[in-house]
Protein backbone atom coordinates (compact mmCIF):
# COMPACT_ATOMS: atom_id res chain seq x y z
CA UNK A 1 0.00 0.00 0.00
CA UNK A 2 2.78 2.38 0.99
CA UNK A 3 4.75 1.78 -2.20
CA UNK A 4 1.60 2.29 -4.27
CA UNK A 5 1.32 5.77 -2.81
CA UNK A 6 4.96 6.43 -3.64
CA UNK A 7 4.52 5.64 -7.33
CA UNK A 8 1.31 7.63 -7.41
CA UNK A 9 3.22 10.61 -6.04
CA UNK A 10 5.89 10.15 -8.72
CA UNK A 11 3.18 10.04 -11.41
CA UNK A 12 1.57 13.19 -10.06
CA UNK A 13 5.00 14.82 -10.11
CA UNK A 14 5.44 13.87 -13.77
CA UNK A 15 2.02 15.31 -14.56
CA UNK A 16 2.66 18.58 -12.75
CA UNK A 17 6.09 19.04 -14.19
CA UNK A 18 4.77 19.12 -17.73
CA UNK A 19 1.72 21.13 -16.68
CA UNK A 20 4.06 23.96 -15.65
CA UNK A 21 4.89 24.92 -19.22
CA UNK A 22 1.58 26.35 -20.35
CA UNK A 23 2.80 28.42 -23.29
CA UNK A 24 4.81 25.47 -24.57
CA UNK A 25 1.72 23.28 -24.34
CA UNK A 26 -0.37 25.82 -26.24
CA UNK A 27 2.37 26.01 -28.88
CA UNK A 28 2.33 22.23 -29.16
CA UNK A 29 -1.43 22.20 -29.61
CA UNK A 30 -1.11 24.72 -32.43
CA UNK A 31 1.66 22.79 -34.15
CA UNK A 32 -0.16 19.46 -33.91
CA UNK A 33 -3.29 21.06 -35.34
CA UNK A 34 -1.44 22.56 -38.31
CA UNK A 35 0.31 19.27 -39.07
CA UNK A 36 -3.02 17.47 -38.71
CA UNK A 37 -4.63 19.71 -41.32
CA UNK A 38 -1.73 19.21 -43.76
CA UNK A 39 -1.82 15.42 -43.29
CA UNK A 40 -5.61 15.26 -43.63
CA UNK A 41 -5.44 16.93 -47.04
CA UNK A 42 -2.71 14.60 -48.28
CA UNK A 43 -4.55 11.52 -46.99
CA UNK A 44 -7.77 12.68 -48.62
CA UNK A 45 -5.92 13.04 -51.93
CA UNK A 46 -4.41 9.59 -51.47
CA UNK A 47 -7.73 7.94 -50.59
CA UNK A 48 -9.29 9.81 -53.50
CA UNK A 49 -6.95 8.00 -55.88
CA UNK A 50 -7.35 4.68 -54.11
CA UNK A 51 -10.56 4.36 -52.11
CA UNK A 52 -10.51 1.80 -49.27
CA UNK A 53 -6.72 1.77 -49.11
CA UNK A 54 -5.76 -0.47 -46.19
CA UNK A 55 -9.43 -1.20 -45.52
CA UNK A 56 -10.16 2.39 -44.42
CA UNK A 57 -12.62 4.74 -46.03
CA UNK A 58 -11.92 8.49 -46.19
CA UNK A 59 -13.51 9.37 -42.86
CA UNK A 60 -11.53 6.61 -41.16
CA UNK A 61 -8.30 7.90 -42.71
CA UNK A 62 -9.14 11.37 -41.36
CA UNK A 63 -9.87 9.93 -37.92
CA UNK A 64 -6.54 8.13 -38.02
CA UNK A 65 -4.70 11.41 -38.72
CA UNK A 66 -6.22 13.23 -35.74
CA UNK A 67 -5.70 10.27 -33.47
CA UNK A 68 -2.04 10.27 -34.49
CA UNK A 69 -1.74 14.00 -33.66
CA UNK A 70 -3.46 13.35 -30.33
CA UNK A 71 -1.11 10.50 -29.39
CA UNK A 72 2.06 12.03 -30.82
CA UNK A 73 3.13 13.73 -27.59
CA UNK A 74 1.17 11.40 -25.31
CA UNK A 75 3.13 8.33 -26.37
CA UNK A 76 6.30 10.33 -27.08
CA UNK A 77 6.30 8.80 -30.57
CA UNK A 78 9.42 10.76 -31.48
CA UNK A 79 11.01 10.25 -28.07
CA UNK A 80 11.34 13.01 -25.53
CA UNK A 81 9.58 11.45 -22.55
CA UNK A 82 11.04 9.98 -19.36
CA UNK A 83 13.86 8.31 -21.30
CA UNK A 84 15.41 11.70 -22.06
CA UNK A 85 15.95 12.43 -18.35
CA UNK A 86 17.00 8.86 -17.65
CA UNK A 87 19.71 9.06 -20.31
CA UNK A 88 20.90 12.34 -18.87
CA UNK A 89 21.11 10.85 -15.37
CA UNK A 90 23.00 7.82 -16.58
CA UNK A 91 25.46 9.98 -18.47
CA UNK A 92 26.12 12.31 -15.56
CA UNK A 93 26.18 9.52 -12.98
CA UNK A 94 23.20 10.85 -11.04
CA UNK A 95 21.62 7.47 -11.65
CA UNK A 96 23.62 6.29 -8.59
CA UNK A 97 21.26 8.36 -6.45
CA UNK A 98 18.24 6.72 -8.06
CA UNK A 99 19.68 3.29 -7.35
CA UNK A 100 19.93 4.14 -3.68
CA UNK A 101 16.24 4.96 -3.44
CA UNK A 102 14.05 2.36 -1.75
CA UNK A 103 12.04 2.08 -4.95
CA UNK A 104 12.14 -0.04 -8.04
CA UNK A 105 14.01 1.78 -10.82
CA UNK A 106 11.78 0.65 -13.68
CA UNK A 107 8.52 1.31 -11.81
CA UNK A 108 9.79 4.70 -10.68
CA UNK A 109 10.46 5.87 -14.24
CA UNK A 110 7.28 4.22 -15.51
CA UNK A 111 5.21 6.12 -12.94
CA UNK A 112 6.79 9.43 -13.97
CA UNK A 113 6.21 8.68 -17.64
CA UNK A 114 2.57 7.73 -17.09
CA UNK A 115 2.02 11.07 -15.36
CA UNK A 116 3.68 12.84 -18.28
CA UNK A 117 1.60 10.90 -20.81
CA UNK A 118 -1.63 11.74 -19.01
CA UNK A 119 -0.82 15.43 -19.05
CA UNK A 120 0.23 15.42 -22.71
CA UNK A 121 -3.01 13.65 -23.57
CA UNK A 122 -5.24 16.14 -21.74
CA UNK A 123 -3.16 19.25 -22.36
CA UNK A 124 -1.92 18.65 -25.84
CA UNK A 125 -3.84 15.79 -27.43
CA UNK A 126 -7.51 16.45 -26.84
CA UNK A 127 -7.74 19.88 -28.50
CA UNK A 128 -6.30 18.91 -31.92
CA UNK A 129 -8.56 15.84 -31.86
CA UNK A 130 -11.62 17.95 -31.03
CA UNK A 131 -10.62 20.45 -33.73
CA UNK A 132 -10.45 17.58 -36.23
CA UNK A 133 -13.84 16.25 -35.17
CA UNK A 134 -15.33 19.72 -35.51
CA UNK A 135 -14.02 20.65 -38.95
CA UNK A 136 -13.58 17.31 -40.74
CA UNK A 137 -15.86 14.30 -41.13
CA UNK A 138 -14.63 11.62 -38.74
CA UNK A 139 -15.62 8.02 -38.09
CA UNK A 140 -16.25 8.11 -34.35
CA UNK A 141 -18.36 5.47 -32.62
CA UNK A 142 -21.51 6.35 -30.70
CA UNK A 143 -21.08 3.21 -28.64
CA UNK A 144 -19.71 3.82 -25.12
CA UNK A 145 -18.22 0.34 -24.81
CA UNK A 146 -15.99 1.01 -27.83
CA UNK A 147 -14.69 4.17 -26.18
CA UNK A 148 -14.00 2.20 -23.01
CA UNK A 149 -12.18 -0.46 -25.02
CA UNK A 150 -10.23 2.34 -26.68
CA UNK A 151 -9.18 3.70 -23.27
CA UNK A 152 -7.76 0.29 -22.35
CA UNK A 153 -5.72 0.11 -25.58
CA UNK A 154 -4.35 3.58 -24.79
CA UNK A 155 -3.15 2.37 -21.42
CA UNK A 156 -1.47 -0.66 -22.98
CA UNK A 157 0.01 1.55 -25.72
CA UNK A 158 1.54 3.76 -23.02
CA UNK A 159 3.17 0.70 -21.45
CA UNK A 160 4.64 -0.51 -24.75
CA UNK A 161 5.85 2.99 -25.63
CA UNK A 162 7.55 3.33 -22.26
CA UNK A 163 9.08 -0.16 -22.47
CA UNK A 164 10.70 0.61 -25.84
CA UNK A 165 12.12 3.95 -24.67
CA UNK A 166 13.30 2.50 -21.35
CA UNK A 167 15.31 -0.16 -23.16
CA UNK A 168 16.77 2.49 -25.43
CA UNK A 169 17.74 4.66 -22.47
CA UNK A 170 19.48 1.78 -20.69
CA UNK A 171 21.80 1.38 -23.68
CA UNK A 172 23.47 4.60 -22.52
CA UNK A 173 25.06 2.57 -19.70
CA UNK A 174 27.25 1.10 -22.43
CA UNK A 175 27.25 3.87 -25.06
CA UNK A 176 27.77 6.80 -22.63
CA UNK A 177 25.95 9.15 -25.01
CA UNK A 178 22.34 9.17 -26.07
CA UNK A 179 22.56 11.18 -29.32
CA UNK A 180 22.53 8.21 -31.67
CA UNK A 181 19.94 6.30 -29.65
CA UNK A 182 17.64 9.32 -29.64
CA UNK A 183 17.91 9.57 -33.38
CA UNK A 184 17.15 5.86 -33.74
CA UNK A 185 14.11 6.27 -31.46
CA UNK A 186 12.91 9.15 -33.58
CA UNK A 187 13.23 7.33 -36.89
CA UNK A 188 11.77 4.02 -35.74
CA UNK A 189 9.04 5.74 -33.76
CA UNK A 190 7.81 7.96 -36.58
CA UNK A 191 8.07 5.30 -39.23
CA UNK A 192 6.96 2.10 -37.50
CA UNK A 193 4.25 3.67 -35.31
CA UNK A 194 2.45 4.73 -38.45
CA UNK A 195 2.84 8.51 -38.04
CA UNK A 196 3.67 8.86 -41.75
CA UNK A 197 1.04 6.44 -43.06
CA UNK A 198 -1.35 4.00 -41.38
CA UNK A 199 0.44 0.66 -41.05
CA UNK A 200 -2.36 -1.16 -42.86
CA UNK A 201 -1.67 1.03 -45.92
CA UNK A 202 1.98 -0.11 -46.08
CA UNK A 203 2.49 -2.28 -49.16
CA UNK A 204 3.21 -6.03 -49.31
CA UNK A 205 5.72 -7.76 -47.09
CA UNK A 206 6.83 -4.47 -45.53
CA UNK A 207 3.27 -4.01 -44.34
CA UNK A 208 3.14 -7.49 -42.86
CA UNK A 209 6.38 -6.88 -40.98
CA UNK A 210 5.50 -3.47 -39.55
CA UNK A 211 2.13 -4.72 -38.34
CA UNK A 212 3.72 -7.32 -36.01
CA UNK A 213 6.44 -5.05 -34.60
CA UNK A 214 5.83 -3.53 -31.12
CA UNK A 215 5.38 -0.03 -32.57
CA UNK A 216 2.10 -1.22 -34.10
CA UNK A 217 0.72 -1.26 -30.55
CA UNK A 218 0.93 2.53 -30.37
CA UNK A 219 -1.34 4.20 -32.93
CA UNK A 220 -2.57 1.44 -35.20
CA UNK A 221 -4.13 -0.72 -32.47
CA UNK A 222 -5.97 2.08 -30.63
CA UNK A 223 -7.17 3.45 -33.98
CA UNK A 224 -8.47 0.08 -35.14
CA UNK A 225 -10.23 -0.55 -31.83
CA UNK A 226 -11.86 2.89 -31.83
CA UNK A 227 -13.11 2.51 -35.38
CA UNK A 228 -14.29 -1.05 -34.83
CA UNK A 229 -11.80 -2.45 -37.35
CA UNK A 230 -10.46 -5.08 -34.99
CA UNK A 231 -11.65 -7.18 -32.07
CA UNK A 232 -10.57 -5.37 -28.87
CA UNK A 233 -9.47 -8.64 -27.26
CA UNK A 234 -7.12 -9.36 -30.14
CA UNK A 235 -5.63 -5.87 -29.79
CA UNK A 236 -5.22 -6.28 -26.03
CA UNK A 237 -3.45 -9.61 -26.51
CA UNK A 238 -1.06 -8.12 -29.05
CA UNK A 239 -0.28 -5.05 -26.94
CA UNK A 240 -0.02 -6.93 -23.64
CA UNK A 241 2.28 -9.56 -25.13
CA UNK A 242 4.69 -6.88 -26.35
CA UNK A 243 4.42 -4.96 -23.08
CA UNK A 244 5.33 -8.05 -21.04
CA UNK A 245 8.20 -9.05 -23.32
CA UNK A 246 9.70 -5.55 -23.50
CA UNK A 247 9.26 -4.74 -19.80
CA UNK A 248 10.84 -8.08 -18.88
CA UNK A 249 13.72 -7.37 -21.25
CA UNK A 250 14.02 -3.98 -19.58
CA UNK A 251 14.37 -5.61 -16.16
CA UNK A 252 16.98 -8.01 -17.47
CA UNK A 253 19.06 -5.29 -19.10
CA UNK A 254 18.60 -3.10 -16.04
CA UNK A 255 20.09 -5.70 -13.69
CA UNK A 256 23.01 -6.19 -16.07
CA UNK A 257 23.49 -2.45 -16.36
CA UNK A 258 23.32 -1.59 -12.68
CA UNK A 259 26.04 -4.12 -11.97
CA UNK A 260 28.29 -1.92 -14.09
CA UNK A 261 27.73 1.18 -12.01
CA UNK A 262 30.76 2.27 -10.06
CA UNK A 263 30.13 5.09 -7.63
CA UNK A 264 33.13 7.37 -7.31
CA UNK A 265 33.84 8.57 -3.83
CA UNK A 266 34.91 12.08 -3.02
CA UNK B 1 33.62 27.64 -32.73
CA UNK B 2 30.48 25.50 -33.06
CA UNK B 3 31.93 23.84 -36.15
CA UNK B 4 35.13 23.01 -34.34
CA UNK B 5 33.26 21.66 -31.35
CA UNK B 6 31.26 19.40 -33.63
CA UNK B 7 34.39 18.16 -35.38
CA UNK B 8 36.01 17.18 -32.10
CA UNK B 9 34.03 13.96 -32.06
CA UNK B 10 34.56 12.93 -35.64
CA UNK B 11 32.77 9.58 -35.54
CA UNK B 12 29.82 11.07 -33.69
CA UNK B 13 29.70 13.89 -36.27
CA UNK B 14 29.57 11.49 -39.20
CA UNK B 15 26.86 9.47 -37.47
CA UNK B 16 24.74 12.56 -36.77
CA UNK B 17 25.04 13.86 -40.36
CA UNK B 18 23.99 10.43 -41.58
CA UNK B 19 21.21 10.27 -39.01
CA UNK B 20 20.05 13.73 -40.04
CA UNK B 21 19.92 12.56 -43.64
CA UNK B 22 17.74 9.63 -42.54
CA UNK B 23 15.44 11.72 -40.36
CA UNK B 24 14.88 14.34 -43.02
CA UNK B 25 14.47 11.63 -45.65
CA UNK B 26 11.54 10.12 -43.78
CA UNK B 27 8.97 12.44 -45.32
CA UNK B 28 10.17 11.47 -48.78
CA UNK B 29 9.90 7.82 -47.76
CA UNK B 30 6.30 8.61 -46.81
CA UNK B 31 5.72 10.01 -50.31
CA UNK B 32 7.33 6.93 -51.86
CA UNK B 33 5.08 4.73 -49.73
CA UNK B 34 2.05 6.62 -50.96
CA UNK B 35 3.16 6.24 -54.57
CA UNK B 36 3.65 2.52 -54.04
CA UNK B 37 -0.15 2.44 -53.81
CA UNK B 38 -1.15 5.03 -56.43
CA UNK B 39 0.18 6.47 -59.69
CA UNK B 40 -0.60 10.09 -58.98
CA UNK B 41 -1.44 12.33 -56.06
CA UNK B 42 -3.73 15.28 -56.66
CA UNK B 43 -3.10 14.65 -60.37
CA UNK B 44 0.70 14.98 -60.07
CA UNK B 45 3.14 12.17 -60.89
CA UNK B 46 5.96 10.97 -58.65
CA UNK B 47 8.76 12.82 -60.56
CA UNK B 48 6.74 16.03 -60.38
CA UNK B 49 6.17 15.61 -56.65
CA UNK B 50 9.87 14.80 -56.25
CA UNK B 51 10.65 18.07 -58.04
CA UNK B 52 8.41 19.98 -55.61
CA UNK B 53 9.85 18.08 -52.67
CA UNK B 54 13.45 18.67 -53.72
CA UNK B 55 12.90 22.41 -54.15
CA UNK B 56 11.13 22.79 -50.83
CA UNK B 57 13.52 20.58 -48.84
CA UNK B 58 16.68 22.16 -50.27
CA UNK B 59 15.43 25.74 -49.86
CA UNK B 60 14.37 24.92 -46.32
CA UNK B 61 17.72 23.23 -45.69
CA UNK B 62 19.54 26.44 -46.68
CA UNK B 63 17.41 28.46 -44.26
CA UNK B 64 17.76 25.84 -41.53
CA UNK B 65 21.55 25.87 -41.87
CA UNK B 66 21.73 29.64 -41.43
CA UNK B 67 18.79 30.47 -39.14
CA UNK B 68 17.79 27.06 -37.77
CA UNK B 69 19.16 27.89 -34.32
CA UNK B 70 16.48 30.51 -33.75
CA UNK B 71 14.52 28.18 -31.49
CA UNK B 72 17.19 28.34 -28.76
CA UNK B 73 16.32 32.02 -28.40
CA UNK B 74 13.40 31.39 -26.02
CA UNK B 75 15.61 29.32 -23.74
CA UNK B 76 18.30 32.01 -23.77
CA UNK B 77 15.76 34.66 -22.81
CA UNK B 78 14.48 32.51 -19.96
CA UNK B 79 17.89 31.76 -18.45
CA UNK B 80 19.12 35.30 -18.99
CA UNK B 81 22.08 34.42 -21.20
CA UNK B 82 20.48 36.42 -24.01
CA UNK B 83 21.70 39.58 -22.28
CA UNK B 84 25.32 38.72 -23.02
CA UNK B 85 24.52 38.82 -26.74
CA UNK B 86 23.19 42.34 -26.39
CA UNK B 87 26.40 43.83 -25.06
CA UNK B 88 28.69 42.33 -27.71
CA UNK B 89 29.64 44.60 -30.63
CA UNK B 90 28.13 42.24 -33.23
CA UNK B 91 24.56 42.38 -34.57
CA UNK B 92 22.35 40.31 -32.29
CA UNK B 93 20.69 38.55 -35.21
CA UNK B 94 24.06 37.33 -36.52
CA UNK B 95 24.97 36.02 -33.08
CA UNK B 96 21.71 34.18 -32.67
CA UNK B 97 22.10 32.67 -36.13
CA UNK B 98 25.58 31.45 -35.29
CA UNK B 99 24.48 30.14 -31.90
CA UNK B 100 24.71 26.33 -31.89
CA UNK B 101 25.52 26.45 -35.61
CA UNK B 102 25.19 22.84 -36.62
CA UNK B 103 26.99 21.50 -39.65
CA UNK B 104 24.98 18.30 -39.32
CA UNK B 105 22.15 20.24 -40.92
CA UNK B 106 24.01 19.70 -44.19
CA UNK B 107 22.22 16.36 -44.11
CA UNK B 108 18.93 18.08 -44.89
CA UNK B 109 20.35 20.00 -47.87
CA UNK B 110 22.07 16.90 -49.22
CA UNK B 111 18.91 14.86 -48.98
CA UNK B 112 16.80 17.58 -50.60
CA UNK B 113 19.35 18.08 -53.38
CA UNK B 114 19.46 14.36 -54.12
CA UNK B 115 15.69 14.17 -54.51
CA UNK B 116 15.71 17.39 -56.57
CA UNK B 117 18.41 15.96 -58.84
CA UNK B 118 16.37 12.84 -59.44
CA UNK B 119 13.21 14.88 -59.93
CA UNK B 120 14.93 17.11 -62.52
CA UNK B 121 16.12 14.08 -64.48
CA UNK B 122 12.82 12.23 -64.24
CA UNK B 123 10.26 14.96 -65.04
CA UNK B 124 8.99 15.19 -68.56
CA UNK B 125 9.71 18.84 -69.42
CA UNK B 126 10.76 20.72 -72.56
CA UNK B 127 13.56 22.69 -70.97
CA UNK B 128 13.96 26.29 -72.13
CA UNK B 129 16.53 28.82 -70.96
CA UNK B 130 13.94 30.54 -68.76
CA UNK B 131 12.96 27.26 -67.08
CA UNK B 132 16.56 26.23 -66.45
CA UNK B 133 17.32 29.64 -65.00
CA UNK B 134 14.27 29.57 -62.78
CA UNK B 135 15.46 26.52 -60.81
CA UNK B 136 18.41 28.18 -59.02
CA UNK B 137 16.31 31.34 -58.58
CA UNK B 138 13.66 29.24 -56.81
CA UNK B 139 16.25 27.68 -54.52
CA UNK B 140 17.76 31.02 -53.49
CA UNK B 141 14.44 32.87 -53.13
CA UNK B 142 12.87 29.89 -51.37
CA UNK B 143 15.77 29.81 -48.95
CA UNK B 144 15.38 33.54 -48.31
CA UNK B 145 11.62 33.25 -47.76
CA UNK B 146 12.16 30.46 -45.23
CA UNK B 147 14.89 32.54 -43.55
CA UNK B 148 12.35 35.36 -43.18
CA UNK B 149 9.91 32.92 -41.57
CA UNK B 150 12.61 31.82 -39.12
CA UNK B 151 13.45 35.42 -38.21
CA UNK B 152 9.78 36.37 -37.85
CA UNK B 153 9.33 33.32 -35.60
CA UNK B 154 12.28 34.44 -33.51
CA UNK B 155 10.77 37.90 -33.22
CA UNK B 156 7.57 36.28 -32.00
CA UNK B 157 9.52 34.60 -29.22
CA UNK B 158 10.16 37.99 -27.66
CA UNK B 159 6.42 38.03 -27.06
CA UNK B 160 5.82 34.39 -26.27
CA UNK B 161 9.14 33.37 -24.64
CA UNK B 162 8.17 29.76 -23.95
CA UNK B 163 6.48 28.96 -27.25
CA UNK B 164 9.31 28.09 -29.62
CA UNK B 165 7.19 25.30 -31.00
CA UNK B 166 4.72 27.68 -32.67
CA UNK B 167 7.56 28.41 -35.05
CA UNK B 168 7.73 24.73 -36.01
CA UNK B 169 4.21 24.90 -37.36
CA UNK B 170 5.32 27.50 -39.90
CA UNK B 171 8.84 26.27 -40.67
CA UNK B 172 8.60 22.47 -40.59
CA UNK B 173 4.88 22.63 -41.35
CA UNK B 174 5.57 24.96 -44.26
CA UNK B 175 8.17 22.73 -45.86
CA UNK B 176 5.99 19.63 -45.37
CA UNK B 177 3.10 21.43 -47.02
CA UNK B 178 5.13 22.47 -50.06
CA UNK B 179 6.28 18.90 -50.62
CA UNK B 180 2.80 18.03 -51.90
CA UNK B 181 1.04 19.47 -54.96
CA UNK B 182 -1.20 22.51 -54.36
CA UNK B 183 -4.12 20.57 -55.87
CA UNK B 184 -4.15 18.39 -52.75
CA UNK B 185 -5.17 21.25 -50.46
CA UNK B 186 -8.38 23.19 -50.01
CA UNK B 187 -8.78 26.52 -51.85
CA UNK B 188 -8.84 28.65 -48.69
CA UNK B 189 -5.77 26.90 -47.40
CA UNK B 190 -3.87 27.60 -50.63
CA UNK B 191 -5.06 31.22 -50.50
CA UNK B 192 -3.58 31.51 -47.00
CA UNK B 193 -0.14 30.25 -48.03
CA UNK B 194 -0.15 32.42 -51.13
CA UNK B 195 -1.34 35.81 -49.90
CA UNK B 196 -0.90 35.76 -46.12
CA UNK B 197 2.24 33.65 -45.63
CA UNK B 198 3.55 33.59 -49.21
CA UNK B 199 5.16 30.15 -49.07
CA UNK B 200 3.59 29.27 -52.44
CA UNK B 201 6.33 31.34 -54.07
CA UNK B 202 9.01 28.97 -52.78
CA UNK B 203 8.00 26.31 -55.29
CA UNK B 204 4.27 25.92 -56.11
CA UNK B 205 3.91 28.99 -58.34
CA UNK B 206 7.29 28.95 -60.16
CA UNK B 207 7.21 25.13 -60.45
CA UNK B 208 3.82 25.39 -62.16
CA UNK B 209 5.57 27.39 -64.89
CA UNK B 210 8.41 24.87 -65.23
CA UNK B 211 6.08 21.86 -65.29
CA UNK B 212 3.46 23.68 -67.42
CA UNK B 213 0.77 23.00 -64.88
CA UNK B 214 -2.22 25.27 -64.21
CA UNK B 215 -1.24 27.92 -61.66
CA UNK B 216 -2.67 27.58 -58.15
CA UNK B 217 -5.66 29.94 -57.72
CA UNK B 218 -5.40 30.79 -61.47
CA UNK B 219 -2.71 33.37 -60.78
CA UNK B 220 -1.46 35.33 -63.82
CA UNK B 221 1.57 33.76 -65.49
CA UNK B 222 4.03 36.54 -64.58
CA UNK B 223 3.73 35.53 -60.90
CA UNK B 224 6.05 32.60 -61.65
CA UNK B 225 8.85 35.17 -61.74
CA UNK B 226 7.70 37.12 -58.69
CA UNK B 227 9.62 35.04 -56.14
CA UNK B 228 12.56 37.49 -55.77
CA UNK B 229 10.13 40.33 -55.10
CA UNK B 230 8.19 38.24 -52.58
CA UNK B 231 11.43 37.20 -50.89
CA UNK B 232 12.55 40.84 -50.61
CA UNK B 233 9.24 41.92 -49.06
CA UNK B 234 9.34 38.98 -46.62
CA UNK B 235 12.84 39.96 -45.55
CA UNK B 236 11.85 43.57 -44.97
CA UNK B 237 8.83 42.58 -42.88
CA UNK B 238 10.78 40.00 -40.88
CA UNK B 239 13.51 42.56 -40.26
CA UNK B 240 10.98 45.06 -38.96
CA UNK B 241 9.41 42.42 -36.71
CA UNK B 242 12.82 41.46 -35.37
CA UNK B 243 13.68 45.09 -34.54
CA UNK B 244 10.34 45.65 -32.85
CA UNK B 245 10.83 42.46 -30.84
CA UNK B 246 14.37 43.36 -29.83
CA UNK B 247 13.23 46.81 -28.68
CA UNK B 248 10.49 45.37 -26.56
CA UNK B 249 12.89 42.97 -24.83
CA UNK B 250 13.04 43.22 -21.05
CA UNK B 251 15.56 41.04 -19.31
CA UNK B 252 14.43 38.44 -16.77
CA UNK B 253 15.84 40.69 -14.09
CA UNK B 254 17.03 37.93 -11.83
Amino acid sequence: MGSGRLYLAVAVGGFRRYATYRAATAAGVFTNTVFGVILVYTYLALWDEKPHLGGYDQTQAVTYVWLGQCLYATLAIQGGGAEKDLMQRIRTGEIAVDLYRPADLQLWWLAGDVGRALFQMLGRGVIPFAFGALFFPMALPADVTLWAAFAVTLLLATLVSFAIRYLAALSVFWLMDGMGVNQALMITGVFFSGMVLPLNAFPGVLGEIVRVLPWAAQIQMPADVLMGETDPLRAYAFQAAWAVVLLAAGRLVQSAATRRVVVQGG
Amino acid sequence: MWIRSAMTYRASFVVTVFGNLLVTGLDFVAILLMFSQVDSLGGWSLPEVAFLYGLSATAFGIADLTFGSMDVLGGRMRDGSFDTLLVRPVPVLAQVAADHFAVRRLGRITQGALVLGWGLLAVDVDWTAAKVLLVPVMLVCGGVIFCAVFVAGAAFQFLAQDAAEVQNAFTYGGTTLLQYPPTVFGKDFVRGVTFVLPLAFVNWVPASYVLERPYPLDLPSWTAFASPLVAAVCCALAGLAWRAGLRSYRSTGS
